[in-house]
């Protein structure tokens, strides 16, 4: 990639609300106060219309693109799709993360202090729904000084935000992005989320939630979890394409329970390294706000949910190996949306990388996000941020974009 | 209409194709249309462009939908069957099935269908009651290709032939009623309408309901 295509160096942002009067949650309980961490790329326009909300699946950040230091080895987890001339084009378009509520990376969550205790939470942090991440969100846009978003777009659990944005907000924005998502957990996916939160509170250092700052986190249990979820996120094909029955470092079978097959060998590393970098408090939450997503409540249909969003033009995408968010999950949501007569563009996009293609077909992507993009500017007279304009958002600044050559090369 | 836009529409229309360029001719505009099939979003296009035609397309393929999406259209992939099923009654002006019905397990099912989403269908189909094809058959003793279908029986997907009698008739059995035809020979408008069924390689017709 070259490096006139990263937005270059980006610097983490925090927005902290509900001080005085604490958030009311879906669930009746109340939080407060809320930080909620962000990053935005690109400017915004005189008329603030250009804004593009992503939003990321269970283990994302606020950092989809660029880079924090020079030093960084990996951009954001989504800078092949967002950057200058990418699917979300930041000479375009206003784009604006978020860290969801629940998460660890910086957005108030289960490893944040309590300031009732000046402890942190623990499982004394009250859960959290899809609907309250994006109560949050809208807690941001406000602040950013953004009337509507241009569109909101994520995959995974990214998308099912997408999805209640478009069905619960749909005066806030002009088009949704859902991809390889659902509008309704099923229970096959509520069953894998339970064998993750299973395996963290099997584990002794989960102590029942209240690990932190005593030396030992329940490592085990959360690499557990992230094996069985990693498995989730492939196919049989790309596991048969990636790893077959290869041995790693063994000639034949050794008879023994030592890591053998590569498949084995990744599953450890990717579970380890994810306890490097996530909180087990935190997984516990979020796959329980997945877990109780289901758009079609209260009324049981859709349809229904969706009979207020005919206004907002929806891109829906899912991929053909996507086991965990079949097909016909989103096929579901594009029937109703036709049949409430809302503009829905829809393509099952074939793919053998499993639920991780919405990562992985970026060429596609590119392709369906751009044009989409493209006629929604067009159609609704977005006009393009002039190179003087200032970044206008308050309190949103971005560092100038600075080339990194090496960079970007490294983390390839 | 400004003097640079009715030579650029008159272009475009031009650059259809001639079956196209006659679904084109007959749909009002300001009109909602669905077509089924829309392929590389051809037709969709000019009726957006020059007729602010509100359009949709179902289309099977992922380049189809690919090159749809490139030309900023709203379409959505799948069979026409279940697409058709999510559209309220009487949702569209006109339903537009182009050059596919040969095609369709179950034509009086699509067409029931297309009747019930739209006010108005327009079918184009090949045919092979065009004279070409009967002498090809008579002298050669084989099944010949429709002029304006270059597909051999063997072929997938496989096709059925009809010729404009046999879908004027078919019509008449399942209640549905031919409003306007068009008939293109080789491209070009067939102004005379007798002896049709042997000149015409295409016909188009616009149906509704029969009363």
């Amino acid at each position: 990639m070259s490096d006139n295509r990263s937005v270059g160096l980006v610097k983490p942002q925090i927005l902290t609300f509900a001080e005085d009067e604490p958030m009311q949650l879906e669930s009746g309980a109340t939080l407060g106060p809320v930080t909620i961490a962000y990053e935005t790329y690109g400017r915004l326009n005189a008329a603030r219309s250009n804004a593009i909300l992503i939003v990321h699946a269970l283990s994302g950040s606020a950092h989809a693109a660029g880079y924090h230091s020079p030093e960084d080895r990996k951009p954001g987890w989504w800078d092949e799709c967002i950057g200058p001339g990418k699917a979300f084009d930041t000479n375009r378009y206003y784009v604006i993360c978020s860290n969801v509520l629940g998460s660890c990376y910086g957005s108030t969550g289960p490893s944040s202090i309590n300031p009732a205790t000046g402890k942190p939470y623990g499982l004394g942090f009250p859960v959290v729904t899809i609907s309250d991440m994006v109560h949050a969100q809208l807690k941001l846009i406000d602040h950013l000084g953004i009337d509507q978003l241009l569109c909101v777009a994520g995959g995974s659990m990214g998308g099912m935000q997408a999805l209640e944005w478009a069905a619960r907000h749909p005066q806030r924005v002009k088009a949704a992005i859902p991809l390889a998502t659902t509008a309704q957990h099923s229970p096959m996916l509520i069953a894998f989320s339970e064998v993750g939160r299973q395996a963290i509170y099997a584990d002794p250092n989960w102590n029942k939630g209240d690990y932190y700052g005593l030396g030992v986190k329940p490592d085990a249990g959360l690499a557990v979890a992230r094996m069985v979820g990693h498995i989730t996120y492939l196919s049989e094909e790309s596991m048969q394409q990636k790893f077959g029955r290869k041995l790693r470092n063994l000639e034949q079978y050794g008879y023994e329970f030592e890591t053998e097959f590569e498949v084995e060998s990744y599953l450890k590393y990717n579970g380890n390294s994810f306890t490097r970098r996530f909180d087990a408090n935190s997984y516990l939450f979020i796959t329980k706000a997945m877990d109780y997503f289901d758009l079609t409540q209260p009324t049981g249909s859709l349809a229904a949910a969706l009979a207020n969003s005919t206004a907002v033009k929806f891109l829906v995408v899912s991929f053909t190996s996507d086991w965990l968010y079949p097909s016909y999950h989103s096929k579901r949501l594009v029937s109703a949306l036709t049949a409430v007569g809302a503009d829905v563009t829809y393509l099952d996009i074939k793919s053998s990388w499993g639920h991780d293609a919405f990562l992985l077909e970026v060429d596609t992507m590119t392709n369906l996000i751009d044009s989409f993009l493209s006629r929604l500017a067009r159609e609704e007279n977005i006009a393009v941020p002039s190179p003087e304009e200032a970044d206008v958002a308050g309190g949103a600044e971005n560092v100038e974009a600075t080339p990194l050559a090496v960079q970007a090369g490294a983390a390839m | 209409m400004s003097h640079e836009l009715v030579s650029r529409n008159a272009g475009a229309l031009a650059a259809l194709r001639p079956d196209l360029c006659a679904i084109a001719e007959m749909i009002s505009p300001g009109a909602k249309a669905l077509d089924l099939g829309c392929g590389n979003g051809e037709l969709l296009e000019y009726l957006t462009v020059y007729k602010q035609v509100k359009g949709r397309g179902i289309e099977i393929s992922e380049e189809g939908v690919l090159a749809c999406v490139r030309r900023g259209l709203s379409v959505r992939q799948g069979n026409l069957q279940e697409g058709l099923a999510d559209y309220p009654d009487g949702s569209v002006d006109y339903v537009i099935l182009s050059q596919t019905l040969p095609f369709l397990d179950d034509p009086a099912m699509i067409l029931h269908e297309m009747l019930r989403v739209g006010s108005s269908a327009i079918v184009s189909l090949p045919n092979w009651g065009y004279w070409r094809c009967r002498l090809e058959l008579l002298l050669t003793g084989r099944i010949p290709k429709a002029y304006d279908l270059a597909q051999r029986w063997y072929e997938a997907p496989r096709w059925q032939a009809v010729t404009v009698t046999d879908f004027a008739r078919f019509c008449e059995q399942i209640g549905v009623r031919i409003t306007h035809q068009t008939y293109l020979s080789r491209g070009r408008r067939i102004r005379v309408r007798k002896i049709k069924n042997l000149r015409a390689t295409t016909a188009v017709f616009m149906l509704i309901k029969a009363a």
